[in-house]
Order: C-alpha cells, then structure tokens, then sequence
C-alpha cells in the first residue's frame, strides 16, 4: 500500500502532533492581535469546545478508516489524537473557569450544580482525564490489555457526552444546525462500530 | 461572621466618614458653579462630570452613516456616565436573528433590510390608529441623545448612546383608549431581504410586548440612531425599542406595527421557552436564568479577559425610575 509509507515515514507523527496545535496557534495570535471580536473570552470558551469536538471526531474515525481502509499504519496516531481532545478540553475547561467563572471555585461549583450542560460537560471531562492518565505504555501494561481497553470504551460515553453538553448549550436558541452535523458525524462513526460488533456476533 | 469586612454586608460607616448636611447641601451648587464654567475648564470637567456630559451630549460621531443629532436629555437615569462601548463593537455584536444566530451574522447580512420607504403601522385600542411614514415618526418629538447600559440576558452588557424620544410623546399623539392595557411591538419579517426569517428558532415575526405603564416611563426609548447617526440595520434600523431595564431582547427592532390591547401579547421569546423568559424580563440579580447566573456581566470592550465580571444591577440600575412599577409584585414569579 502506498499510503502505508507516508503514515509510517518518521516525520509523519511530528508533522501531525504540530499540525494539531495550529489552531492553538491561530487562537492565540487572535487574542493578542485582539482579533477575536467584541467578547473574545466567548470566542475563547467556544472556540476550544469547537476544537474539543472536532479532535474527538477525528480519533473516533481512526479505527473505522483503518479497517475500511485496510491501513493498519493508522493506528499509530490514535493516542496522540486523543491526547489532542484531552488538551483542548482542558483548555476549553480553563476558559470557562478563567474567563467566565474568575477562578472562582464556589461559582464553579455552584454553575455545575445550577446549569445541566456544564454538569454534562464537566462529567465528560472527569472521563477523559481518566483516559488521559491510562494513556502511557506503563498504565496499559499494569492494567492489562482487556481491562484498558473496557476502561477506553468510555470515549463512546464522552461523545455521547460531549454532543449532549453541545445541545444543551443550543437549546436556548432552537439552533442546532452546527449541533446537527456533529451529531451526524458522531452517530457514523459510533454506528459504524455497534454495526460492526452486531455483524461480529452474529457470525 | 467574626472576621467582617466591608463584603460582609451593610455595615455602618464610622461617623467620621459621614459627609456633613451642610457640605453634602453646598456640594451641589458646587458641581454647578463649577460646570457652568466659573472655575477652570480641567477642574470643571474633575468635578462637574455629571454636568459636564449632559451639557456636552454629542458623541463623537463615527462618520460611517447619516448623521442624527440629538440633543441633551434631563431628566435622571436618561446618561449614565460610564464608558461608552466602541461603536465597532456594538455594531458588529449583535443578536438579530432576522439575520443568523451568530453575533456576528447581523453585520455581515443586514445590508439587505430595505429600511426607505418604511411604514410603522399603529393599531388596536387607539382613537387614533394609522400608518405612520418615518419622515412623520421622526418630526414627532425633538430628538435626544440618551446614553443607556444595555444588559443582555445572555450575560454581557455595552454603554450605548441612542437618539430618538421617549416612546410616550407617540403614545400620547395616538391617544390609547381606556381598555389599552399593553402595548405590542410587531418587527419586520420580510423573508426576501432577511434570510433567516422562516428557521425554526423562534416564530416570526418577532414580537415583544410592555405594560401600558412601561411603556409610558420616559425611559423607554423609541430610536433611530446611535453615536449621532441613523441606525445600523443590524441595531434595528430605521426604528426600534430600547428599554434600557429590561433584557436587550425587551428592544424589539425593526418595527412596523404598534399594537394596543387588553390582553398580555404573546411576545416571541415567552412563546418559544415560557419557563426561561418572562413577559417581563427585567434585569434582576437575583432571579437566574434557569440555565445561568444573572448576578453578574462582562461589559464589552471594557472587562479584560482575566477581569472578573462586573455585579448585575437591579433593573439594570435603574431602579430609582422603574421599581416603583412594580412595587408589591413577585419579581420571583413575575420573571
């Protein structure tokens, strides 16, 4: 396969790892070109949930093209990309509490209890640090293989998650356009897997 | 509480720090002396802000459309003295959603709104029902520049500088019949030069409503422009509501009709989530969105971005104007 040797070229994951960070890059010289607007901790918050869930699309669609592609070389950038949905939700969690909340502690805690979309979000983010923290070589050896890969299912929860706490944060406006082309996205890729252990058990 | 500090609610100040009757009494005439030009201009302009700014209502114009002076208003809470928020801000964050639900989308598409000719239709329980030309609403009062906070429910605020006159002097001219018990704001809803006019996020056209009494407050503002020139049509141009107490939403843009009625109106943002927005939808600290704090705000342009937000005021500090409106009333029920 000839795509197999750019995916396996040793710059491939360098290339990816600084690719990911770009929009990083671009949010940061927004701000201080004060180029993000007339409320650009909105822009910030919302920004890096923008990028929280397009991040967790593309690790959710690394194992369906990798089988529908037949390129096990994909899987090599699986973790990183899932590293990426972790930092950009961190950030994204940052920004809330930062900009919205003043690093208020009581106020977060009070927001979380007073507003179901950021419970929502904040559940989702309490999992994904525990995927983050599994991540490394030495946490899937010492868990092993199956009980890490049970514990990593909880991404399909995050997502389910994350679309939710998107909704929600919609609903006040009826405006679910964006919210419908990620959930679109979303239900793909995770039909595409119950598809695939439905038709494995069947066999 | 053993440790007290001035957060820790109303304390007493020791009474060293009591003004004196007789200094707090000459203090006025003071400011007046002083702004009146007696004293130097820099100290003036130290110690007369107050006056100083209603004497001097023009706001520098930006120079981007027609312009429309206004002249000073006098009467209290018409020009708060804070910072005015930047044009450029005000113009280019909006919530028109005629034009898309993003802030930024009411700049980007409203140069479609055909605001000449334009019509404003005044109907319902009036001795005098019409159609209104612009050029007619525009002579009916002398135009004043009035410098308003604008808070939005979503939780950020601006310092705006409207003209236009207060929405009483067209009420009276109709003259409302006894049984006039509300007013109802129709906007336009015009799908050709509005392209999201027929999305499902709410029902157009967009309609809001006041209580007779409301709308009767000098407060409340009919304008046609701000900053010294005609309306952005993303603001709402040619004509709009601004009612500077209630949540922006109150300030219907864009009118065309002006209904007088008995019965409450079905206002377009109650309709879509009763439980969420109230017909009345006074700003007000102490009643939370179901979904957010209202305690406090991010004031554009001004709050840095590590800033903690500023305290919401009762009525958007305009309590001293409005709260006797709605004295007895459950704030709480009668959101």
């Amino acid at each position: 396969m000839p795509g197999a040797r750019i995916l396996l070229h040793p710059v491939a994951k360098p290339l990816v790892f600084v690719a990911s960070l770009l929009p990083l890059a671009w949010l940061l010289a927004g701000a201080f070109a004060d180029r993000l607007g007339a409320n650009p901790a909105e822009y910030l918050i919302r920004a890096t949930g923008d990028w929280t869930l397009r991040f967790l699309c593309l690790v959710l669609a690394v194992t369906p093209l990798r089988v529908v592609s037949g390129s096990p070389a994909l899987a090599r950038f699986r973790r990183m990309l899932g590293l990426m949905v972790y930092f950009y939700a961190t950030l994204h969690a940052l920004s809330y509490i930062g900009f919205d909340m003043g690093f208020e502690w009581g106020d977060v805690l009070r927001d979380i209890g007073k507003r179901p979309f950021i419970l929502v979000g904040s559940v989702a983010f309490v999992f994904l640090t525990l995927l983050a923290a599994t991540s490394f070589n030495r946490a899937i050896r010492s868990l092993g293989a199956a009980r890490w890969q049970a514990l990593h299912k909880l991404v399909y929860l995050v997502a389910v998650l994350a679309i939710l706490h998107f909704f929600w944060m919609r609903a006040g406006k009826n405006d679910f356009a964006e919210v419908s082309v990620y959930g679109a996205i979303l239900c793909v890729l995770l039909g595409w897997r119950l598809a695939r252990f439905f038709r494995k058990k069947l066999q | 509480m053993l440790i007290k500090s001035s957060n820790t609610g109303f304390i007493h100040p020791v009474s060293s720090d009591i003004t004196p009757q007789a200094i707090y009494e000459q203090r006025r005439e003071w400011l007046r002396v002083m702004a009146g030009g007696v004293a130097g201009a820099a100290l003036a302009g130290w110690a007369g802000r107050d006056a100083l700014a209603q004497a001097s209502a023009a706001v520098a114009r930006p120079g981007k459309l027609a312009a429309l002076p206004g002249g000073r208003s006098n009467f209290p809470g018409a020009v708060t003295m804070e910072k005015l928020t930047d044009y450029k801000d005000a113009s280019t964050y909006n919530n028109f959603y005629e034009f898309g639900t993003d802030k930024s989308d009411p700049a980007r598409n409203a140069h479609t709104l055909k605001v000449s000719p334009w019509m404003v239709e005044v109907e319902g329980a009036v001795r005098k029902p019409g159609k209104y030309a612009l050029e007619d609403l525009l002579k009916i009062s002398a135009m004043e520049e009035r410098i308003y906070r604008l808070r939005c429910v979503e939780g950020w605020s601006m310092v705006i500088p409207w003209v236009g006159y207060s929405l009483s002097e067209l009420i009276k001219r109709v003259e409302p019949l006894g049984n006039a018990r509300f007013v109802e704001f129709v906007t336009l809803a015009d799908p050709k030069t509005m392209p999201f006019v027929g999305s499902r996020v709410l029902d157009w056209p967009y309609v809001e409503g006041l209580r007779m009494d409301e709308a009767m407050n000098p407060l409340t503002l009919l304008a046609f422009g701000m900053y010294g020139e005609v309306l952005p049509n993303q603001n709402g141009a040619p004509v709009r509501l601004v009612v500077p107490w209630k949540y922006g939403f109150k300030s219907a843009k864009s009118l065309v009709k002006i209904r007088f009625t008995e019965k409450e109106p079905a206002t377009a943002w109650n309709k879509a989530a009763a439980q969420e927005y109230g017909f009345y939808s006074n700003v007000n600290p102490n009643v939370d969105h179901p979904r957010w704090s209202q305690a406090t705000e991010r004031r554009i342009g001004e709050d840095g971005l590590f800033a903690k937000k500023r305290k919401t005021l009762m009525f958007n500090g305009y309590e001293a104007q409005v709260g006797q409106m709605y004295a007895g009333m459950d704030l709480k029920k009668n959101y």
